[in-house]
């Protein structure tokens, strides 16, 4: 298994992690790959996420927009109300075949954090989520989420006290501790074999679109939007149209305050290459190398640094990544509350954005997919102190 | 001869096993690392190990991150690390190994960070997030130098070890835990015996670190290797005296052999 996305991925993490990661390549490729594990995880994913998740079409958006025929995929209807219970589920699936009973995890605004304390729950695994303390504050919900479903939350609080350095302190930890202790990473980020991990485990989004958009159109879409934070939903999404060259991939990053105001969380855009989290990728660094802290008001969306074959399929041009700024984000979010009735985790407003952007210029025979990621009850408080309201 | 051999061989000659003693270039100032770093000789080291500061530092506990933050926080950057060399260099001959993150490298460009640390000449080089896997992007500049390009080995590197010490430069780099610098004497337990077979496959001398803070732990390991490496308790040391470089020599005094 290649441990490479052209010139990016790899493993630039300490001698000590090298045999883990070693062992976990191998159980992921015999028994993360059988009929076994396949016919585990399908029926987790039937029985416990309520997947598939449809593909809805839009039709009050598509005819307001004027354009393009607007799908939904709805893994906003998944229990756990993101793609984030996907992963967690192999994951943890995979840690139970290694006989490993603890599992430790990062989060930035706590939905990876929420899918991991479930997942712990389900099968009866100690658990323990990294979290920054500048998220804690911001975050309290979900932090007393993850404390509901039994585990504990870890606060972080060197560096600048965020995600980065929540997975920084979760790497570390697993470094002590891996003989018992399973990393559940919550991105399609970090050291092989966790890029191609989370792409495989998250595939089941664009799988399931790929077979319910030539059943309701008989034919494959124009365009498919998703967001890219690390990049996990927007690479189960690409993923399986990646040969269907007729199909345009667009990955929509968070250009926060704007991208010239340097507040914003677009690694493709002033990113440039470097180490993050063990992987070689597209990083935001200041002229001396440091890495910088990514802005968004998307708390989902502000990681530093992209999925390894993010930045090389932007590098071949197979993917065109764009940028949503906060406002626009925030438009997108109402409208799609105000037209369908579904609100969007901002998260997925910024991939909803691009697509609103493009729909109307699209002829009416054109279909698009818009990756809707997770839903947007944990943002509510956000978008109302971004409109100024109290509630 | 390059100068950590130099200085093993000397060793050797006493009788006598190395203390390596680890500052963060920068912290909190460029003038003030200048100065630790004369006193740690005086008092005793025999090697420095020149922390470049990271973001990120995932192999680093808390005290070397937060000397690193200080540092970047002072506006470290290669320039003044080319300064601080160049001023040690009039005054001292001591082995210099540069610690430093790969993001760093590739960010300044590996041909010409490799030519920089030619140019401000200094001995060795650790790269504590570039496993053997990844060697090759790095390895073939530092071939080309009398450079010592110094291979971490851990408590679980297993049957690895033969492959990540048989090219070892200047020295090994042990591990004496899993886990991060800065932890205090939980020492792995199968150490002594990682640290027989670790020997019995090196062509250099081999050194412990990571969790080495008083004298204690460096007369247990000096025992079976051939020296230790005392980072975060030096740094504890620089910010218990607020930066004194006499109590910075005497530390080092405390830990020598």
């Amino acid at each position: 298994m290649s441990k490479d996305f052209g010139i990016y991925g790899g493993q630039y993490v300490p001698e000590s992690l090298m045999t883990v990661l070693k062992v976990l390549e191998k159980e992921f490729e015999t028994y993360g790959k059988s009929e076994e594990f396949k016919e585990e995880y399908m029926y987790y994913m039937r029985q416990y996420v309520g997947r598939p998740s449809v593909l809805y079409y839009a039709e009050n958006l598509t005819k307001a927009l004027g354009g393009a025929k607007i799908y939904l995929k709805r893994e906003d209807l998944n229990h756990t109300g993101a793609h984030k219970i996907n992963n967690a589920i192999a994951q943890a699936l995979l840690a139970k075949h290694m006989g490993k009973t603890k599992v430790i995890a990062e989060t930035g605004a706590g939905q990876h954090g929420v899918a991991t304390a479930t997942v712990a729950a389900l099968f009866g695994m100690d658990c323990e989520v990294y979290m920054g303390t500048e998220d804690i504050e911001r975050q309290k919900l979900n932090v007393f989420r993850m404390e509901l479903l039994g585990s504990r939350v870890v606060p972080v609080s060197t560096g600048t006290g965020t995600l980065k350095d929540a997975t920084n302190e979760a790497i570390r930890t697993w470094v002590a501790r891996a003989e018992d202790t399973f990393y559940i990473i919550g991105s399609a980020v970090g050291p092989h074999p966790y890029p191609t991990m989370v792409r495989d485990f998250q595939r089941i989004i664009g799988d399931e679109t790929r077979k319910q958009i030539l059943e309701a159109e008989g034919r494959l879409p124009d365009r498919v939007y998703a967001c890219v934070g690390g990049g996990s939903n927007s690479i189960g999404m690409f993923y399986p149209f990646i040969e269907d060259k007729d199909v345009k991939l667009i990955g929509v990053e968070a250009a926060g305050k704007g991208i010239e105001t340097g507040l914003h969380a677009s690694a493709f855009s002033g990113g440039k290459v470097g180490i993050l989290h063990g992987m070689k990728s597209s990083i935001l660094q200041d002229n001396e190398c440091v890495v910088k802290t990514a802005y968004s008001i998307s708390a989902g969306l502000d990681y530093p640094g992209v999925g390894p074959e993010h930045a090389y399929l932007h590098d071949i041009g197979r993917v065109n990544y764009t940028s949503i700024k906060d406002d626009e984000s925030i438009e997108a979010f109402k409208a799609l509350c105000r037209y369908e009735g579904i609100m969007p985790a901002i998260e997925s407003s910024h991939a909803l954005a691009q697509a609103m952007k493009e729909a109307p210029q699209m002829s009416k025979d054109d279909i698009i997919v818009i990756c809707l990621s997770g839903r947007g009850d944990k943002d509510v408080h956000t978008v109302a102190k971004y409109l100024g309201k109290e509630i | 001869m390059n100068r950590i051999d130099k200085k093993f061989q000397d060793l050797k000659a006493q009788g006598k096993k190395a203390l390596i003693t680890y500052i963060s270039a920068g912290d909190p100032t460029i003038e003030k690392s200048e100065q630790f770093i004369y006193a740690l000789e005086e008092g005793g080291a025999d090697i420095i190990e020149l922390g470049i500061p990271f973001s990120d530092p995932l192999a680093d506990g808390p005290v070397i991150q937060e000397a690193g933050l200080r540092s970047i926080a002072d506006g470290f950057n290669f320039g003044k690390l080319e300064a601080l060399v160049n001023n040690i260099r009039k005054n001292s001959q001591i082995p210099l190994v540069v610690m430093v993150y790969y993001s760093s490298i590739i960010c300044y460009g590996t041909k010409e960070f490799i030519d920089l640390l030619v140019k401000i000449d200094v001995d060795g080089v650790i790269m504590p997030d570039l496993p053997y896997e990844e060697y090759d992007e790095v390895k073939p500049y530092i071939d080309k130098t009398d450079l010592c390009m110094v291979p971490l080995v851990a408590v679980t590197s297993g049957d690895r070890v033969p492959m990540l010490v048989k090219e070892a430069q200047g020295f090994v780099y042990c591990v004496s835990t899993l886990g991060v610098t800065g932890g205090q004497s939980n020492f792995d337990k199968r150490i002594d015996a990682f640290l027989a077979e670790v020997k019995k496959y090196s062509p250099v001398p081999v050194c412990i670190g990571f969790g080495i803070s008083k004298k204690a732990d460096c007369d247990r390991f000096n025992k079976i290797g051939d020296g230790c490496i005392v980072g975060s308790a030096v740094i504890r040391e620089i910010n218990k005296s607020g930066g004194d470089p006499e109590a910075v020599k005497a530390f080092a005094e405390s830990l020598a052999d």
